[in-house]
């Protein structure tokens, strides 16, 4: 299976609408199995272009200390050795903040009376389901006001499937940080989709660097061309990353998208246009094998 | 009775800081003396989870009345956990609230102000490690 990650740094530049784009143009003509599974946990988005019925789901939690206050003498090592001050210890009692815990098991390994057991705080779900055209969809939802969005990420990829899709499509979360990363990690090839403007650049740069970072093979879209003067071209050409396609800045694809139609629903032509890109993809990705 | 205010400079005469869990400093100082102790914030740059941190430091240090600014949901709870009474400023020197809090003029805090500042604003690769 080949994996092909959408990231941007900057949030709104059109990730999902190309991601979908993609997902359409080689999806029921090809004959592939195309899979986009949405990461951005926080507000995914995608099934609303795909209309999915979720027939499956799963929860998914991390493992946070029960201590028993039985057993415990109050000695503290917990605290000391949670790296997230997730255990504090007050009038030698541990108390426990589940909002904090990471699920390392660190407290739990250090106890020196095992008084500390694991049990699982669902912090999200996981959703999939056969979509539009075919597509299929998973997406993770991580729970309002939980912080963790790592573990659902992880565990959205990590969700084994009967299906053997031939292209999965990851529509990473907008930033450059931990959920970005457990995002892309591992993917074949990582389009940046960016606008000209000031703030797409700078967050286009950092994204750029998380992507050498992990050693992914990056290649830029500029999307809303025309909405400003920020040299995406210029930086592409001095740090030698393919310029993939340029969409310009036309309402009509704005107020198509806003009312759920995809960028082929309102350009058919992106279908070629996106088929093209797949094979310039493919090559890179070919010739990185050879090396 | 024990009190910590959390403080940008250290100096008791100085405005107070309204940031409780990564405050530069707190001024340690016993009701009724002028026995004005800095003392720097070990939780200013941790990466998550500061206002535990700071509750655990300062009910180790016997601390039992806080004056800050706004408290999260965590150091609320930890706060209320060790006993520790929360007095809410919105300004003034640490002397002039320390008076306030003895005359009664300050009120305490009776949950947590706000969301919390755990990951704030993290969407946008701004936040803390999540």
């Amino acid at each position: 299976m080949r994996r092909i990650a959408i990231a941007s740094g900057k949030g709104g530049t059109g990730k999902t609408t190309v991601a979908v784009a993609l997902a359409e143009s080689l999806s029921v003509e090809n004959d592939q199995i195309v899979l986009v599974s949405d990461c951005d946990v926080e507000a995914p988005n995608v099934h609303l272009y795909l209309n999915p019925d979720f027939d499956q789901t799963k929860e998914v939690y991390v493992l946070i200390p029960q201590v028993d206050e039985g057993i415990c003498t109050g000695c503290g090592i917990c605290a000391e050795v949670c790296q997230y001050n997730a255990i504090i210890i007050l009038k030698d009692r541990p108390l426990v903040f589940p909002s904090l815990c990471h699920g390392c098991g660190s407290c739990t390994l250090n106890c020196p009376e095992n008084a500390i057991r694991e049990i699982p705080n669902t912090i999200g779900n996981l959703e999939r389901g056969i979509g539009n055209k075919n597509i299929y969809l998973r997406h993770g939802l991580l729970n309002p006001g939980e912080p963790l969005t790592v573990p659902v990420i992880s565990a959205l990829r990590k969700w084994n499937d009967s299906l053997s899709p031939q292209l999965e499509i990851i529509d990473s979360p907008p930033g450059a940080s931990c959920p970005v990363v457990e995002a892309i990690r591992g993917v074949d090839f990582l389009i940046l989709v960016t606008e000209p403007t000031p703030f797409g650049l700078h967050d286009l740069k950092q994204a750029h660097q998380v992507a050498n970072e992990l050693g992914i093979r990056t290649g830029v879209i500029i999307n809303r061309d025309g909405l400003g003067e920020a040299d995406i071209q210029g930086y592409c050409r001095d740090n030698s990353i393919p310029m993939l396609m340029t969409i310009p800045l036309d309402q009509k694809i704005g107020a198509g998208l806003a009312r759920g139609d995809t960028l082929l629903d309102i350009y058919p032509e992106y279908k070629d246009k996106f088929k093209a890109l797949y094979e310039e993809v493919g090559q890179v990705i070919e010739e990185a094998l050879d090396l | 009775m024990k009190l910590a205010i959390s403080s940008s400079t250290g100096t008791p005469d100085t405005k107070f800081s309204a940031r409780f869990g990564r405050c530069a400093y707190f001024l340690i100082v016993d009701e009724g003396a002028d026995n004005w102790e800095k003392i720097s914030n070990p939780a200013v740059n941790t990466q998550g989870g500061a206002g535990t941190q700071v509750v655990q430091f300062l009910a180790d240090l016997g601390v039992e009345a806080v004056i800050s600014g706004r408290y999260g949901p965590n150091a609320y709870d930890a706060l209320a956990a060790a006993g520790i009474n929360a007095y809410l400023a919105n300004s003034g020197t640490p002397r002039q609230l320390v008076d306030q809090a003895q005359s009664g003029s300050l009120s305490l805090a009776t949950g947590p102000s706000g969301e919390g500042m755990h990951h704030r604003g993290g969407r946008g690769g701004r936040g803390g490690r999540r």
